[in-house]
């Protein structure tokens, strides 16, 4: 995984709240086995309407989706971070997302930024007034903006996620660099817990 | 204000591997389930790093996303369900992880057959790749729903990386009517938290009306925490737990049995324990609920009328209402009860279980499904299926006119061909009422399996004493 430290870019305005993870990617996406190939069932039943934000010319080369608050709610699946992904999009804006959703962005590098309400109207308004605005997402600075409209926030990210996102680091050797103390904690499990007998693994 | 001596701090802190400086900490994985839908990427990736499973005896592995619900036995006609379900096969032979595959008795939703084979237990820490693993909390286990790239993660190391959430409380107190479920119980919740209200939360429900709910009950409520944005949902393990759980195939045995009993019974949030936030909730003025619109927390009860959009606080509510109201095709003032349905599904890993099967059971005894009425019945797992065959429960539904089909998630999510038409509106014991969720265009309607069973029976939304 690359890491990202600055996205800039056209940005698309979604102002929908409760966007759910089955509008991103309907289930019918879910029989594939790659991580890529997803871009054209982003919004599958959302973009029949040829008027939706992601029809407009222009959104193809977006780079941002801002959109309403509670985006990502509902089911688990890590496709919807990867359709976005594959769509082109490399930042996401809202003023809430799912916890899961929220995430599989960090683990997929999405960059997810959270900002208070009254900023993502602000940035509404300013896409309203400039649909070819370029909007800026510093990782790094953790900020948001929009140049021409004279927009600049600060944005949360807590650190180990911003230090994940900008070095695209790989969790597992990250995890594996304490497995020693994995170790020892199994040594120390309640004899009582449920263990399966492994079957064999078959030859390689 | 005191942080610890809770239901969820007792859980989390026994599964404390690790609390690096500056990172999250390390969390100890007991149960990892598997399925078809969000794993191949993980397999892939490991296999990719050079990785193997860390832990295959606390794997476990089962088709349900989108295995047929008829014709089981027969080849998968579609072929990319077909290959999904094959990557499965061959990922767990390779790594030799335990798979309850189709045609074994110990098949079925993931979130059923876990507590059914006893590997769901108080005080695990029990993760899958899909958001409805909180229902394990019912057994005070702190169970929650993780991406591909964290399945990827746990099968190398056994840990996941967490921070901590906050806990919050949701005490339900006094006792349900008459007719009130589980499932109007916890409709009635996420109505009060709304969708995203639980975000960054452990709930761990509690109250007099959680104490006297069955284990089955207990799932359900759980099972939909998410559906409040929640990381989990517990309740504290108490004698109801145990018979549940005792002489099942993983639960300990014997003097073992014994041990985990005494551990199990310190599973409880000390008295004082304070909570970052609570929501108290009068169980006694809960009706059966319906869904309206295109999220769970979009209810009322089934003596209502749809709501006016105009009739909710904010700018965004109103035309987040509009909008569902448009998608469903209702209009403002109609009573519940006047409002057809095309369809009904009882099943899912909500309330696809025998208590679930019975209550519908209940109803449609000696009746018939409305000829207007396509209703379907998928049992959560092969061995509820056998189980309700063995009561003689088919036979009341077949003889009523429903389908009776074999184990798996069906319509709750619509993969696997089980879907709604363009328009068709259903009655649906499920989870999510989300738009095109039981397929494009489709209607989702949730409710009890009592409600749905009536509502076939009626061709309207209806309660089982009007049928």
């Amino acid at each position: 995984m690359a890491g990202i430290s600055q996205v800039t870019g056209r940005a698309v305005a979604l102002e929908r709240r409760d966007v759910d993870t089955d509008q991103i990617i309907p289930a019918a996406w879910l029989k594939r086995v790659e991580r890529t190939g997803f871009a054209p069932g982003l919004f599958g039943a959302w973009r029949e309407n040829p008027d939706f934000v992601l029809n407009r010319p222009g959104a193809d080369q977006a780079k941002v989706l801002v959109a309403g608050t509670n985006f990502g709610c509902g089911s688990s699946r890590e496709h919807a971070v990867w359709a976005l992904q594959d769509f082109g999009f490399q930042a996401v804006v809202s003023a809430r997302f799912a916890d899961i959703f929220r995430g599989n962005c960090i683990s997929s590098g999405l960059v997810p930024v959270e900002i208070d309400e009254k900023i993502v109207s602000m940035l509404f308004d300013a896409l309203r007034d400039d649909p070819d605005a370029t909007v800026v997402v510093d990782v790094a600075g953790r900020t948001i903006g929009i140049p021409s409209a004279d927009i600049s926030e600060p944005f949360a990210l807590a650190d180990y996620a911003q230090w994940r996102l900008l070095e695209g680091l790989d969790d597992v050797a990250l995890t594996l660099r304490h497995e020693d103390a994995i170790t020892a904690f199994e040594a120390g499990r309640p004899a009582w817990l449920p263990a399966v007998t492994p079957n064999a693994p078959a030859p390689a | 204000m005191k942080v610890t001596g809770r239901l969820f701090d007792k859980v989390w802190d026994r599964h404390l591997v690790a609390s690096p400086p500056g990172e999250p900490p390390l969390v100890y994985i007991d149960l990892h389930l598997v399925h078809e839908v969000t794993s191949p990427q993980a397999f892939e990736g490991l296999e990719l790093a050079g990785r193997k499973v860390r832990r295959p005896d606390l794997t476990v592995a089962t088709m349900d996303h989108d295995v047929p619900t008829i014709g089981a036995d027969l080849p998968i006609a579609d072929p990319l369900a077909a290959a999904q379900i094959a990557r499965l096969r061959e990922n767990c032979a390779a790594h030799g992880i335990e798979l309850h595959g189709l045609g074994s008795i110990n098949q079925g939703i993931v979130h059923v057959i876990g507590p059914q084979l006893g590997l769901t237990q108080p005080g695990m820490t029990v993760v899958c790749g899909d958001s409805h693993t909180s229902t394990h909390g019912a057994f005070g286990a702190l169970a929650f729903g993780i991406g591909t790239t964290e399945v990827e993660h746990v099968l190398a190391t056994q840990t996941l990386r967490q921070v901590k959430p906050a806990a919050m409380a949701v005490t339900v107190d006094g006792e349900l009517p008459p007719g009130c479920t589980a499932k109007d119980l916890v409709l009635g919740i996420i109505r009060a938290l709304g969708t995203g209200g639980g975000v960054g939360s452990v709930i761990e429900y509690r109250g007099a009306a959680i104490r006297a709910l069955s284990m089955e009950g207990r799932m359900t409520v759980c099972n939909m925490s998410i559906e409040g944005g929640a990381r989990a949902g517990m309740i504290a393990p108490d004698d109801a737990t145990f018979a549940f759980l005792e002489g099942r195939r993983h639960s300990p045995k014997g003097a073992a049995w014994e041990r985990a009993l005494d551990d199990w019974r310190s599973l409880v949030t000390d008295e004082g324990a304070e909570f970052d936030h609570e929501i108290v909730i009068d169980a006694s003025t809960l009706k059966p609920a319906v869904t309206w619109g295109t999220n769970p927390a979009q209810s009322v009860s089934i003596d209502d009328l749809v709501p006016d959009p105009d009739s909710f606080d904010t700018d965004a509510q109103r035309q987040s209402a509009e909008r569902a109201l448009t998608y469903m095709g209702l209009t403002a003032g109609t009573p519940i009860r006047d409002i057809p349905v095309d369809t009904v599904f009882i099943g899912s890993c909500t309330n696809g279980r025998l208590a679930d099967l019975r209550a519908a059971a209940d109803v449609v005894k000696g009746k018939k499904v409305s000829p207007k009425v396509r209703a379907i019945i998928v049992p959560g797992s092969a061995r509820v299926k056998a189980d309700a065959e063995a009561e003689g429960l088919d036979k009341f539904f077949t003889d009523a006119g429903f389908e009776w089909r074999t184990a798996g998630c069906s319509m709750c999510l619509g993969m696997n061909g089980d879907i709604l038409s363009p328009g068709e509106r259903s009655a649906s014991t499920s989870n999510r009422n989300f738009e095109g969720r039981q397929g494009p265009g489709g209607r989702t309607h949730l409710v009890s399996p009592a409600v749905a069973a009536a509502t076939a029976v009626a061709g309207h939304f209806a309660t089982p004493g009007e049928v």
